[in-house]
């Protein structure tokens, strides 16, 4: 049973809230610098980290329960799965020369 | 600390079905969590389709975009920040029974809510002010017209929703308030406080993703 009285001190959400400013004003920064195809690759992964922390820490699931961490994992498995299969399909439809294909590159 | 169930009466706010507090509050904890896994694929499919959409048309993406306001959408992204900061803190206050600290933490995070509301009335304003609104008044008329006029159904699709969830969180917030005010919350029973923390949290956390992907994907102008 996860003690609900463990939670985070203020000085850690002081923290994690100046991280998140921190990667605000990177995201913003690095957008304006020309990385070609990476300025995507490091955009989401600044918003893949700052949902992270808020996560773990404003969402308590880092002091949580083993069974909420599984939830969380789920929904992240779940959306993940959601991505890969749709993009397969997307991406791979113009490969087999299939009548449709030509409509929809 | 919540050993306080173990007395024969029973204790405020503990349903009949559970042993003790931390069991209740553990068992809201996760039916939230289930909930918000509806929520991430509910907007999982805005995302999905986005991507799909975005790899076909680049160029319609990044010129849809570069109409964006990026520093409305900076500071909108600022305050759901530090809207989740004073929601996470009147959690805190919660944990110690705290009721004022409850009550001036979600008064601010209410404030912040409403700021972000706001500017985005401005910015839809702005984008019916300009034609950019598919469906109701569009004067894109280029080749890329019908692509544009994508990015930006996705544009309102996703922020749209995204509002939606802001002004339902407000009327939440008003619904903990009141019940805070009236001392329904305890040290021991505030699992209400904390389960609408989880939402404001989930909320701050699409807008996370939205401002990358909508706003700042259009400052390359393409030139890739």
């Amino acid at each position: 049973m996860a003690d609900d009285h463990h939670g985070p001190t203020v000085r850690i959400y002081l923290a994690v809230f100046a991280s998140l400013m921190f990667l605000t004003a990177l995201t913003v920064w690095v957008a304006f610098q020309d990385l070609g195809m990476f300025n995507d690759v490091v955009a989401l992964g600044i918003a893949c980290t700052k949902a992270t922390i808020v996560i773990l820490f404003f969402m308590h699931v880092k002091y949580a329960s083993r069974l909420t961490w599984l939830l969380a994992g789920a929904g992240i498995l779940f959306l993940l799965i959601l991505f890969a299969f749709a993009m397969a399909d997307y991406v791979s439809r113009g490969w087999l020369g299939m009548p449709m294909s030509q409509y929809l590159q | 600390m919540a050993d306080h169930a173990l007395h024969h009466d029973h204790p405020h706010g503990l349903a009949h079905q559970f042993e003790d507090m931390p069991q209740q509050k553990e068992s809201a904890v996760i039916g939230m969590w289930s909930f918000l896994i509806t929520e991430i694929l509910f907007f999982g499919g805005f995302f999905a389709t986005y991507l799909i959409y975005r790899s076909y048309y680049p160029e319609a993406f990044f010129e849809g975009s570069s109409h964006l306001d990026i520093p409305l959408g900076a500071f909108n992204t600022v305050v759901l920040i530090v809207s989740s900061l004073t929601m996470a803190m009147a959690v805190h206050k919660s944990h110690e029974g705290n009721k004022r600290g409850i009550l001036v933490y979600l008064t601010l995070t209410g404030i912040l809510g409403l700021t972000f509301l706001v500017v985005k009335y401005f910015e839809y304003s702005a984008k019916i002010e300009y034609g950019l609104v598919p469906g109701l008044v569009w004067h894109p008329h280029g080749e890329n017209s019908p692509q544009l006029a994508l990015f930006y159904s996705l544009y309102f699709g996703m922020t749209g929703m995204h509002a939606l969830h802001m002004i339902i969180g407000i009327g939440l917030l008003i619904w903990v308030f009141v019940k805070t005010a009236q001392g329904t919350y305890t040290a021991e029973y505030n699992a209400p406080v904390e389960i609408f923390g989880l939402y404001w949290h989930f909320v701050d956390i699409v807008w996370i993703f939205l401002f990358p992907l909508l706003y700042l994907l259009g400052t390359q102008g393409g030139g890739h």
